[in-house]
C-alpha cells in the first residue's frame, strides 16, 4: 500500500504542469463557488440582519380619525382605542396574539440632578418585549412586571442613551428621575438596536394611562400574528380586522383613516421573497461554477489518459494488470482532487472570513442610513463538502472511463501509440 | 520451450490483412534465434503473440508447456512479467522515471520491497556498465544507454526469454555490436532470446536464422560458428 503511493507522489511529482492543471481547475471550481455563495449569503445575511431581534410577524394599528361619515355620525371623529379592543382582537381574530398596547407621550424631558434629555415616554405591558427589541444586560435591572401595572408603580425602565445622558458614570438603578412634572424610580436600563431615533423609556401601562392620558385611548395596538404565510392571506386579514374594527367602532372598512395599519409580516414577506429570488440566482451562478469545474477536471484528465497510453502499454508489457494500472490512475486522481480541492476550499473559506472580518457582523446599525448591506458572508460547511466531493467524483469518473478503455486495449496497441 | 503450431493471425484494418499463415515454430531452451524477413512479412506479429503482447486467431502456442489461449489480461500480465523479458527498437522507457525506477518497474509489480528492488535494480544497472547513470532520465542519455537500461529491465526479473525487437534498429553500428554483446552474455547464461532483425549482420550472430517469407517459415539457417564482429 505504502509502495502505491510512493509510485503515485512519484509520478505526481515529475509530471508537475499536469499535476497542477488538474488540481488548479479543482481549486479554482471549489474557491469561485465558495466566493460566489458567501457573496450572497453576505448579502442576504446583511438585510436579514435588519430585521434582527425584532418580531417579524407583527402588526402595529393606531387610532386616526374617520374622513367619511357612516351610521349617522359625522366624519371628523376621533376613534379611540383601549382596554376592550385587547381583548376584541384576540377573541375576534384567532390569528391575533400578545397584543400589547402602547402609550406614548413625547416631546418632554427626562430631568436628573439639573442634566435632562429629551425623550419618548412609552406605557408598556411585559409582552412588549415580545414585539420589540428589549436586551436588559446583566446588572442593569428588570423591565416592567405584572406587579407595577397592578400596583400602578411610577417605576421607569431608562432607554441606555437616556440613562447614559442623566447619569453618566453613576448607577440609575433605584434613582429617581422627573418627566413632565411626575417622578420615576429607574429600575432598569435597557439596550436596542435604534441609534437614530429618540430613544424611548418604559413605564407601566398602567401609570401612563392614569397620569398622562386618563381620558384619551392607546397609542399604538401591536400584535403578534400566527399562520399567515401569504401575501393574500395577510391582505384578506388586513380587510377582515378594518371590517370588524369598523363594526365596533361604527366606520366605514373602506375609511382608510379610522385606524392606521402597519403590517410588517407583509413586508417582510415581500423581502423573503425578493431574497428567495436572490439566493436562486446565486446558486444558478454557483453550480454554473462547478459544471464548468467539472467540464475542465474531465477534460484534463481524458488528456492525461491519453496522454500516457503508451506509458501505460509499457507498463502492461514488463507485467501491470489493467487493474494495477487503473487504481494508479485512480489513486492519482483522487490524491490531487482531493489535495487541491482542500487547498480551494481553505482559500475560499479563508476569503469569505477575511470579508467577515473586515466588514464585521456588527452589533446594530449605526444610523438609519448605515443600514448592513453585507454580514457574515460564510458559506455551510456542508455544502462545500458536497461540492468538493462532486468535483473529485466527477475527476474519478472523467478519469475511469478512458483509463479503463485504455487498460483493456491490447499492449502491443498502446505501444503503438504516440 | 516456444512451441507455435498452425499459427494464423488476420489483422483488420479496413481490409482483412491475412499475416501470419499457419505457421510452425519450435525454439529450444537456451537458444538463440534471429527472426528476418522482409517487412510486412510477419516478423513482429510473430514476436508479439510469442510475447502475448498480442493474440492469435487459430492454432496453439505452449509458452513452458503451458497453452496460451484467450488468457485474462491479468494472467497474460503475470507470464509477461514473470517469463518474458521485453527489448524494443524505441527503448520504451517511461520517459518521467529515472534509469534505476525504469529497471525498478517489473519488480514493483512483482510486488518487492522498494529497497530490495532498488538493490537488484542497480545490480543490473552495473551490469550493463550503466553505474552512476542510475538518477538519469532516459532524456538525458544516449541511445546506447537507453538500450541497456531496456536490457537491464528485461533482465531484472530473472525471466527464462528475451524478447528483442529490432534492439539495434535505432543504434549506430558500434553500440549495436555492443548490445548484441551483451544479448550473448545474456544467452550464455542459458536465457532463451529472440530476436527480429532486419540487419543480416545482427543476424549473423545468433545461432539459428529464422527466415519468413509471406507468413510462414521460409528457410532456417543453423550458425555453426558465431561470427563476432
Amino acid at each position: 500500500m505504502f509502495d502505491d503511493f510512493q509510485e503515485i507522489f512519484n509520478t505526481i511529482k515529475k509530471n508537475k504542469l499536469r499535476t497542477f492543471l488538474t488540481g488548479f481547475s479543482m481549486a479554482w471550481g471549489i474557491f469561485m463557488l465558495i466566493v460566489l455563495l458567501g457573496a450572497g449569503n453576505g448579502i442576504r445575511n446583511g438585510v436579514f440582519h435588519n430585521f434582527a431581534d425584532r418580531a417579524t410577524n407583527f402588526m402595529r394599528i393606531w387610532p386616526g380619525r374617520t374622513a367619511q361619515a357612516h351610521g349617522g355620525l359625522q366624519a371628523g371623529r376621533l376613534i379611540k382605542l383601549d382596554s376592550s379592543d385587547t381583548w376584541f382582537l384576540e377573541k375576534e381574530f384567532s390569528e391575533v396574539y400578545n397584543v400589547s398596547p402602547v402609550i406614548n407621550q413625547y416631546n418632554k424631558s427626562f430631568y436628573y440632578k439639573g442634566d435632562y434629555a429629551t425623550g419618548t415616554l412609552r406605557g408598556v405591558l411585559p409582552n412588549y418585549t415580545t414585539i420589540e427589541s428589549v436586551e436588559i444586560r446583566a446588572g442593569n435591572g428588570r423591565f416592567i412586571n405584572q406587579a407595577d401595572i397592578r400596583d400602578k408603580r411610577k417605576v421607569i425602565v431608562l432607554h441606555a442613551r437616556t440613562a447614559r445622558l442623566l447619569f453618566k458614570d453613576e448607577n440609575p438603578l433605584g434613582k429617581y428621575i422627573t418627566y413632565d412634572k411626575v417622578v420615576y424610580k429607574v429600575v432598569g436600563v435597557y439596550h436596542d438596536d435604534n441609534l437614530s431615533q429618540t430613544p424611548v423609556s418604559c413605564v407601566p401601562l398602567t401609570t401612563a394611562q392614569q397620569i398622562h392620558f386618563p381620558a384619551q385611548g392607546y397609542s399604538t395596538l401591536n400584535m403578534l400574528l400566527d399562520g399567515l404565510d401569504t401575501k393574500a392571506q395577510n391582505e384578506t386579514f388586513e380587510t377582515e380586522l378594518r371590517a370588524s374594527l369598523g363594526r365596533k367602532h361604527k366606520f366605514n372598512k373602506e375609511d382608510k383613516s379610522a385606524v392606521y395599519l402597519y403590517n410588517v409580516a407583509r413586508e417582510f414577506l415581500q423581502f423573503k421573497g425578493m431574497f428567495n429570488a436572490i439566493t436562486l440566482f446565486i446558486w444558478i451562478i454557483g453550480l454554473g461554477t462547478l459544471i464548468a469545474g467539472v467540464v475542465g477536471i474531465s477534460n484534463i484528465m481524458l488528456i492525461t489518459v491519453k496522454e500516457r497510453t503508451k506509458e501505460f502499454g509499457i507498463r502492461k508489457a514488463i507485467g501491470a494488470t489493467p487493474q494495477s494500472i487503473l487504481r494508479l490512475v485512480m489513486t492519482e486522481c483522487l490524491v490531487i482532487t482531493a489535495f487541491f480541492g482542500y487547498l480551494g476550499m481553505i482559500a475560499g473559506i479563508g476569503l469569505t472570513e477575511l470579508l467577515n472580518q473586515l466588514m464585521g457582523t456588527p452589533g446594530a446599525p449605526a444610523s438609519q442610513e448605515d443600514m448592513v448591506l453585507f454580514t457574515n458572508p460564510t458559506v455551510d460547511l456542508s455544502i462545500i463538502l458536497a461540492a468538493t466531493l462532486v468535483l473529485i467524483l466527477a475527476g474519478l469518473l472523467a478519469g475511469y472511463l478512458p483509463a479503463k478503455r485504455a487498460v483493456q486495449v491490447k499492449p502491443i496497441e498502446s505501444l503503438r501509440y504516440e | 520451450m516456444i512451441k507455435l503450431e498452425n499459427i494464423n493471425k488476420t489483422y483488420y484494418n479496413g481490409a482483412a490483412l491475412h499475416v501470419l499463415k499457419g505457421l510452425n515454430l519450435h525454439i529450444n531452451q537456451g537458444e538463440f534465434v534471429a527472426i528476418m524477413g522482409a517487412s510486412g512479412s510477419g516478423k513482429s506479429t510473430l514476436l508479439n503473440i510469442v510475447g502475448i503482447l498480442d493474440d492469435y486467431d487459430t492454432g496453439t502456442y505452449h509458452l513452458n508447456g503451458k497453452l496460451i489461449r484467450e488468457l485474462s489480461e491479468k494472467e497474460s500480465a503475470v507470464y509477461r512479467n514473470q517469463t518474458i523479458g521485453f527489448v524494443f527498437q524505441s527503448f520504451n522507457l517511461i520517459s518521467f522515471k529515472t534509469a534505476l525506477e525504469n529497471v525498478a518497474l517489473p519488480l514493483y509489480y512483482q510486488g518487492v520491497r522498494r529497497k530490495k528492488r532498488n538493490a537488484t535494480a542497480m545490480r543490473y544497472l552495473e551490469r550493463m556498465g550503466l553505474a552512476g547513470w542510475e538518477d538519469h532520465l532516459p532524456s538525458e542519455l544516449s541511445g546506447g544507454q537507453k538500450q541497456r537500461i531496456a536490457m537491464a529491465r528485461a533482465l531484472v526479473t530473472n525471466p527464462r526469454i528475451i524478447l528483442a525487437d529490432e534492439p539495434t534498429g535505432a543504434l549506430d553500428s558500434q553500440t549495436s555490436v555492443e548490445v548484441m554483446h551483451l544479448l550473448q552474455e545474456v544467452n550464455r547464461e542459458g536465457i532463451t532470446v529472440v530476436m527480429v532483425t532486419h540487419n543480416p549482420e545482427m543476424a549473423g550472430m545468433s545461432q539459428k536464422i529464422i527466415h519468413i517469407r509471406d507468413g510462414i517459415i521460409g528457410s532456417i539457417e543453423h550458425n555453426t560458428q558465431r561470427h563476432h564482429v
